[in-house]
């Protein structure tokens, strides 16, 4: 099963690097927001619950446009027939899709975190790095899990683009709760030691229960 | 061929989609290596037969069996023993022959000397390497008819599969798709009299409904045409 979903997950990722679809499209959009943001509060700076309600906001919305395009490729070359033909545990189409979904989310981050911070946020993120990192890992499995479960239930729906937010959004509303949760005091002026522990708890509850809950129910998705 | 277990088997099959019924009640047998060709016209129900022994469908009534496991309860089964070619490709478009062949290679579990294998049998070596989106749609069947080849099925699921081909492309998939492959072959087509000369047995849709199912040498160029209103 691994076997096959790196298979499939290189595919992606050669088609991704040939097409450069849904990485680039994400960057811009997360950028586009903050100077958005920069302009729309008239504010040079932000910290705190705004700094971070701003960052999360963005990074999901910005995940819509990587989830809506997951099953492109499978639903506009007939790839998924290709896979549905093929004798292969199912699950293992998930695994790829998460985990292609996860790298994605990671070279968002790699922009977006910097951007922000030069266009919007007011202190440095100095020593609170380490911990901004692990909390962005651990939502981000979230995020991946939720996002290829979404992903696979629109592909065949004609109005996908409707749909994947409608759903996707929705599901994420405790992830974005614990990560703002999390990351606000990270983004205060005067950061202070905070006990992040509850917050990273409950990411990594949402990540468990996500991932098998997308587990047990991929397979039937894919059915006729 | 009496005795053997039958390659195909169907038995009062039925599918529908919704309300609508796009097959049913239909009934036979094709034993290993034989070729059954299917006739109709469009929206008879001959793609959607197709897609039901290829596991893409499920069967909502009667019994269907390829090459003795049951459709849809030993799908898993039959996947890796069929090969399909139908009106998608199902290759991607920005990546090369070779990637793709690579790839389906890998799905089912086949030897990466196959794909060079294959893309010497069909003429493609010199064209492997270019995207798939800027080859003729003659040059994609001849992939395509590699893709569904690369486990070497015993069974080939076939649908116009001589669509786009040149003569010269034809030519280069006889012996890899054609009655001598030696396959069991389910041919969906709308060329009657080429279509019965390399049938074993002929079947005729109207309607989703079974016109006849018996031995090609039994049916007439003229009963095939009148399915198709002519």
């Amino acid at each position: 099963m691994i076997r096959t979903a790196v298979t499939i997950l290189r595919k992606d990722l050669a088609i991704e690097l040939r097409t450069k679809e849904s990485v680039p499209a994400m960057a811009l959009f997360s950028v586009t927001v903050f100077v958005l943001f920069h302009f729309g509060l008239d504010r040079d700076t932000l910290d705190g619950e705004l700094a971070s309600g701003v960052l999360w906001v963005t990074l999901l919305l910005a995940t819509v446009i990587a989830v809506s395009r997951l099953f492109a490729a499978e639903r506009e070359q007939g790839g998924i027939e290709g896979l549905l033909l093929a004798p292969i545990d199912r699950t293992s189409l998930f695994l790829a899709k998460a985990a292609a979904l996860f790298l994605y989310l990671l070279l968002l981050e790699l922009v977006a975190v910097p951007a922000f911070g030069l266009l919007l946020l007011g202190p440095g993120l100095g020593g609170a790095l380490p911990e901004l990192v692990l909390i962005l890992l651990l939502a981000d499995v979230g995020l991946a899990a939720v996002g290829a479960l979404v992903a696979a239930l629109a592909a065949e729906t004609r109005a996908r683009e409707l749909v994947v937010p409608l759903l996707l959004l929705p599901l994420l509303v405790p992830l974005l709760i614990a990560g703002a949760s999390a990351t606000e005091p990270l983004l205060r002026v005067a950061q202070e030691a905070e006990d992040l522990g509850r917050w990273l708890v409950l990411l990594s509850l949402y990540d468990l229960v996500f991932v098998l809950l997308s587990v047990a129910v991929f397979d039937f998705l894919l059915e006729d | 061929m009496a005795g053997t277990e039958p390659a195909l088997e169907l038995d009062g099959l039925e599918r529908r989609y919704g309300e609508r019924v796009a097959l049913t009640d239909v009934s036979l047998r094709l034993d290993p290596g034989q070729t059954l060709a299917v006739f109709g016209s469009n929206g008879a129900g001959k793609t959607t037969l197709l897609r039901v022994l290829a596991t893409l469908l499920r069967p909502h009534a009667g019994e269907a069996r390829v090459l003795g496991s049951a459709l849809p309860e030993e799908a898993w089964r039959v996947r890796g023993q069929i090969g399909y070619l139908g009106h998608e490709p199902l290759l991607y478009r920005d990546l090369s022959g070779r990637e793709n062949l690579a790839y389906h290679a890998r799905l089912h579990g086949a030897p990466r000397e196959r794909v060079a294998e294959l893309l010497a049998e069909v003429g493609m070596e010199r064209r492997a390497d270019g995207r798939v989106r800027d080859l003729s749609r003659g040059m994609v069947q001849r992939l395509a008819a590699a893709r569904a080849l690369l486990h070497d099925p015993p069974v080939l699921l076939l649908d116009e599969p001589r669509a786009n081909l040149d003569p010269a492309g034809a030519e280069l998939l006889e012996p890899l798709i054609g009655r001598g492959s030696g396959r069991t072959r389910v041919l969906v087509t709308h060329a009657v009299e080429a279509g019965l000369a390399e049938a074993d047995v002929a079947l005729g849709l109207r309607g989703g409904r079974q016109a006849f199912a018996r031995a090609a040498g039994e049916v007439t160029a003229l009963q095939a045409r009148e399915l198709y209103g002519q």
